[in-house]
């Protein structure tokens, strides 16, 4: 997943959608701030449980779970939980409202019958949202992704408007870390964030859908990712993939697309057997199949080819539910997809902003 | 096409000659108009200033969580809340004192952006639609509406500073936000009003499922915010208004009315010989209809540019009467719609619709070939006059009708309409049979003309002198209610404010303590602590007042009706006492019980009831044992304490350096005394300046009448003169014919204006108010007002008058030769 973008809907957040030119105390001076907060370097190695809370001094951060579920019926669902935190300002957490941390929480839930999605926000300070690194605890109001010693189980709770899911995570397998030991290049100008996953999740619980509940089990997929730094002009938006393929291999893969130019792409194979290599943007090959229609009137591929040839991967990757539009501050395109292709069949989400 | 201009030339050709009359339907409609769309202004500018004080948070169901006990909650419930995914938001809300050239208060609003729910509006901006960071980060931003802007003498960008040092975030305007009011975020909302982690209220987006335990413990849920209050409370001050912008209308258009008749005698001629040139019927009311659309639209425009003149002077008096009697925030500017204007001239043309829609019919049934006869009209006077008795007695029937069995505020104001119009219609009848009476009287013929020729002039003079008759009326009325109010309320106030000093703590703990304090000192004689809690009985916002046994209360507390043993009672705890007003919403009389509300849901009978005069909410009197053993949320808000005089400045001394209070917080009776008769001569002060402007137009109206009939009277004069009498002897007959109907009027006018005296003492502000005063004449005040009245119809008559004398030979000579 890329910062840049997630900067924008956050900048979009904080600064209204039609307000005038904020002053220089505003968020808007993003450019001369930015020093005061603290910068992704590589060589910085990630400590756990520590870096599971979150991180005062970087401007912002996520912790994002897609997961695929099946019911007893073997109909496909997805179900995404995503809380987002921004700072106003450098400085550490307040224990008032003068804490310069907002937060955001998406959830979705996808499956026959369609696409629901919710949005919350909350100030930091006064508990009404937050993470906490031990024991393992990220809230915002009713809404929660509790561990307990370290991420190894996750219950995820989320309710929106029509629906509301209750899952179980479980895994014993270790995180892994993208890039370069966790230092991951967003474009080949030196912007950077960190970022680890734990992809190897298996899902127990149930979701609901206009009251009706569903048992479901699958596969689930963690995200997390810090930063400070915008990205370069002319990046219009981005497309993000977290495949499970049937052989037990997972796969991270993302293009940054430039309005001129190449898109920046980069990725990250994780076989079987738990050992990782990063991707460099040549060793992947992106190509759009087919579009289709989203009912705002959007056109976003939903059929892609997806080609690692050192991995002799060449798989189709298309959306299990094409109307997966999130409908919040900032919209994009999330959903869960299928694999198919002769080297592969799989399950994933699909990710894709700036449409 | 051609006919109609023609037919419009023709017409319009009068006015060339008749400068006069044009001048008087122009200024009927311009006075009626103007009155009523000035009014009008006052009360649209009120109500939205209302509706933007209650809207501050709007979109939000009225539906809110507010603390069991004392003003706060602690604002980890909101967290409780949240995390239990009960959707709400926070507010925090107080007064803050800001200093400045001027020390003024605000209510300053806490908010909280980022849990409004996405339907709700802040002063019109969008919960969306915020400048998040710029809002709630550090400097912040303070919203303020324009008005207070004004007041404070500010620029946006500028930062206020608060009484106790604090500076604001920088003031940023927001145009639809009320007055008085400062909207800040709620984190800059705890520091400024020194309230770290707590809140005043939880708004829903829409009813919550049932409250945990352990919170419902703790909030309790309102539906019906405060804020509707406002808009009720004020309802009957705002009717009382437009009843009296109604009565102006109803007299501007008597002017209107009196002038298109009579201008619509003098063109019969004109009119016969059109229709006579072959005019067709059709172009002809074509014709006289766009005139007056003419007359409707010029007076209209000039009438809603001087509304709005007269609005913007009394606005000042009426928020101070709103703000006196209500609290409630008025802007110091009016701000109108274009409906406003619009409505403005709609109503003026209605007016001269009402006004003219007679004439105009009359003239499509005008008899070609009859002639213009005044002792004819007379007599054809005889069964209209009749039949306007006819509708009177009918009007008559329904005040009595809307007096027996009337039970709100409209009923009342249809009784007072009713009473004033019956009144109106039957005083053409009562003057002519006052005149036919006096004419059995007279012998000699200088007399017996001047009666006659009275009778005469009567029906030309009789809408004039009904607008008269209202006036008058209408001005005893008010000028009763009003000076008896103002003694019942000094009387009241002398009694009921009679401990000599009065103390406001910063809170029930400093109370308490200054109640300890005082209690061992032996200059207060006594000291008298008030338990405060506010209740709503039946939706109406009550004050309860929990009072200590003390010999006190029974020696200075008036009370209106009282059971025996009634202060006994209370101080037990075994009874209640009610404010006369809260007695009457609550249909309760002495004896009957009173249910209290939850949580001590007990009932309580009625031991005594006492007058609360200018108290829009309701009020209670309680012991205040019972109070605060039952609702421990009652809080000590003020305290009175008698001392003699000789030692009340070392005490207030003592009081000032031992509990750190100013002297906003140690008020003496007098200082109070003189703030509450003020606070009240402001309250009527626009309703007096409405009154004495009606009376004006009725001067006017009288004025326009004889100015008019003053040039059709030559004719019934020029014999006279040629019999020999002199035109000296003449003017003085003519006057003293003005005088004798305008004295008649007055005469009337007295026990009418009683009449409606009693209507609003007893009727309408029971109704309005909820408070019955005692009817007070005031024998001074109706001698002015008589000598007044008849001072008007001099005044009035004096210039057509001093024309007559003005009046050479050749004239009256010439009617002869001019006679029809």
């Amino acid at each position: 997943m890329n910062v840049k973008p997630w900067l924008t809907a956050l900048c979009l957040l904080l600064a209204g959608c039609d307000g005038p030119t904020p002053g220089p105390n505003s968020f808007a001076g993003l450019g001369q701030q930015a020093s005061a907060f603290q910068q992704v370097t590589p060589g910085h190695e990630l400590q756990f449980p520590r870096d599971h809370g979150a991180h005062d001094g970087f401007r912002i951060e996520w912790w994002y779970v897609t997961a695929n579920l099946q019911d007893a019926q073997g109909r496909q669902w997805g179900a995404q939980w995503t809380l987002f935190r921004s700072a106003l300002r450098p400085g550490a957490e307040s224990a008032d409202w003068n804490s310069p941390n907002l937060w955001m929480g998406h959830a979705a839930l996808t499956g026959p019958g369609g696409h629901q999605s919710s949005e919350v926000l909350a100030r930091g300070g006064i508990g009404q949202a937050g993470v906490e690194a031990q024991p393992f605890r990220a809230w915002i109001d009713d809404w929660s992704l509790q561990g307990g010693n370290g991420i190894g189980q996750l219950q995820m709770k989320a309710t929106g408007r029509d629906f509301r899911f209750d899952l179980h995570l479980v895994s014993e397998r270790p995180l892994v870390l993208h890039g370069a030991k966790g230092y991951s290049e967003k474009s080949g100008k030196g912007q950077a964030s960190y970022y680890y996953s734990q992809p190897f999740y298996q899902v127990s619980g149930e979701v609901e859908r206009d009251g009706q509940r569903v048992a479901v089990t699958g596969q689930a997929w963690l995200d997390r990712e810090w930063s400070s730094q915008p990205l370069a002009a002319g990046q219009s938006g981005w497309d993000w993939f977290s495949l499970h393929l049937d052989s037990g291999a997972k796969v991270m893969l993302f293009q940054v697309r430039e309005a001129h130019g190449d898109a920046y792409k980069a990725g990250t194979w994780v076989s079987a057997d738990g050992k990782t290599q990063a991707l460099q943007g040549a060793q992947i090959e992106l190509q759009v199949l087919a579009s289709s229609k989203q009912a705002n009137g959007k056109t976003v591929p939903t059929r892609w080819r997806v080609r690692l040839p050192e991995q002799g991967v060449d798989i189709q990757v298309e959306a299990l539910y094409k109307q997966a539009w999130m409908n919040t501050r900032f919209p994009y395109w999330e959903g869960p997809v299928r694999v198919e292709g002769g080297s592969g069949q799989g399950r994933g989400y699909l990710e894709m902003t700036g449409y | 096409m051609a006919s109609l201009l023609i037919t419009l030339q023709a017409l319009l050709s009068h006015w060339r000659r008749h400068r006069l009359q044009c001048f008087s339907i122009f200024t009927g409609l311009w006075l009626a108009t103007a009155l009523w769309t000035g009014v009008q202004a006052l009360n649209s500018q009120a109500r939205s200033d209302y509706a933007r004080a209650s809207g501050v948070l709007s979109g939000a169901s009225q539906t809110q969580l507010v603390p069991r006990q004392g003003e706060h909650l602690a604002q980890t419930l909101y967290v409780q809340l949240r995390t239990r995914g009960v959707q709400v938001t926070p507010v925090l809300e107080g007064r803050l004192q800001l200093s400045g050239s001027a020390t003024q208060a605000v209510r300053l609003i806490g908010i909280e952006p980022l849990s409004l729910p996405a339907k709700m509006a802040v002063a019109g901006v969008q919960a969306q639609a915020f400048e998040l960071s710029a809002f709630i980060d550090s400097p912040g931003q303070s919203w303020i509406g324009p008005d207070t802007l004004r007041q404070l003498n500010l620029q946006p960008g500028e930062r206020a500073r608060t009484r106790d040092g604090q500076l604001m975030p920088p003031l940023v305007l927001q145009e639809e936000l009320a007055p008085g009011v400062i909207v800040v975020d709620i984190g800059h909302a705890q520091a400024l009003l020194g309230a770290p982690g707590q809140l005043s209220r939880l708004l829903l987006e829409k009813e919550p499922p049932a409250l945990p335990a352990d919170i419902a413990a703790q909030l309790m849920l309102q539906t019906g915010g405060d804020d509707g209050d406002l808009q009720r409370l004020t309802d009957s001050f705002h009717l009382n208004l437009t009843a009296l912008g109604l009565l102006a209308f109803v007299v501007g258009l008597f002017i209107a009315h009196a002038a298109i008749g009579l201008a619509l005698e003098q063109r019969r001629g004109l009119i016969r010989t059109l229709r006579a040139c072959g005019v067709s019927l059709r172009v002809l009311l074509t014709g006289l209809a766009l005139e007056l659309g003419v007359f409707a639209l010029l007076g209209g425009l000039a009438g809603v540019v001087s509304g709005y003149l007269l609005a913007s002077l009394l606005l000042p008096d009426f928020a101070a009467s709103v703000r006196g009697l209500y609290g409630a925030q008025i802007a110091g500017q009016l701000s109108l719609s274009p409906q406003w204007w619009l409505a403005g001239v709609g109503v003026s043309l209605l007016g001269a619709l009402l006004a003219g829609v007679s004439s105009v019919l009359r003239a499509a049934r005008l008899p070609l070939l009859v002639l213009a006869q005044p002792q004819a009209w007379r007599l054809a006077q005889g069964p209209w006059l009749r039949r306007q008795a006819l509708v009177a007695l009918l009007l008559g029937l329904v005040a009595l009708g809307c007096w027996e069995w009337g039970n709100n505020l409209t009923s009342a104001f249809v009784l007072l309409a009713a009473l004033l119009l019956a009144a109106a219609l039957l005083l053409p009848a009562l003057l002519e049979l006052a005149l036919a009476g006096l004419a059995r009287l007279c012998r000699r013929p200088l007399p017996q003309w001047f009666v006659a020729d009275s009778r005469q002039q009567l029906p030309a003079l009789s809408l004039a002198l009904m607008a008269l008759l209202l006036a008058l009326a209408a001005s005893v009325g008010v000028g009763s209610m009003t000076e008896g109010f103002r003694r019942t309320f000094t009387g009241w106030l002398d009694q009921r404010l009679s401990a000599d000093l009065y103390l406001t703590p910063r809170d029930t703990a400093q109370a308490v303590q200054i109640s300890d304090w005082l209690a061992c000192q032996p200059e207060a004689t006594a000291v008298l602590p008030n338990w405060r809690v506010e209740w709503r009985l039946q939706q109406w916002p009550t004050q309860v007042q929990g009072i200590i046994d003390h010999p006190y209360y029974s020696n200075h507390w008036p009370l209106l009706e009282k059971s025996a043993g009634a202060w006994e009672q209370l101080a037990q705890g075994r009874g209640i006492m009610l404010s006369e007003q809260l007695a009457r919403r609550l249909q309760l009389g002495l004896g009957d019980a009173l249910q209290l509300p939850e949580p001590s849901a007990q009932t309580m009978p009625v031991v005594g009831i006492y007058a609360d005069y200018g108290n829009p909410k309701g009020h209670l009197l309680i012991s205040a044992d019972w109070l605060r053993q039952h609702w421990p949320q009652a809080t000590l808000s003020n305290l009175g304490l008698t001392v003699a005089s000789a030692h009340l400045p070392a005490l207030k001394r003592a009081l000032g350096q031992q509990f750190n209070l100013d002297d906003s917080r140690m008020v003496e009776q007098t200082t109070l005394k003189r703030w509450s008769a003020a606070v009240f001569e402001r309250t009527f002060a626009a309703t007096a300046a409405l009154n004495s402007l009606t009376l004006g137009i009725a001067g006017v109206a009288l004025f326009i009448s004889l100015l008019s009939l003053g040039q059709s009277r030559l004719g019934q004069l020029a014999p006279l003169w040629a019999l020999g009498v002199e035109r000296r002897r003449l003017i003085w007959l003519t006057l003293g014919q003005t005088l004798m109907l305008s004295s008649f009027t007055v005469l009337l006018a007295i026990p009418l204006g009683l009449l409606l005296a009693w209507c609003l003492v007893a009727v309408v502000n029971v109704q309005a108010f909820g408070w019955r005063l005692p009817l007070y004449v005031l024998p001074g005040q109706l001698l002015q007002l008589a000598v007044l009245g008849v001072l008007t119809s001099f005044l009035a008559s004096a210039w057509p008058l001093w024309q007559l004398a003005r009046r050479q030979p050749s004239d009256l000579l010439r009617q002869f030769a001019n006679e029809r």
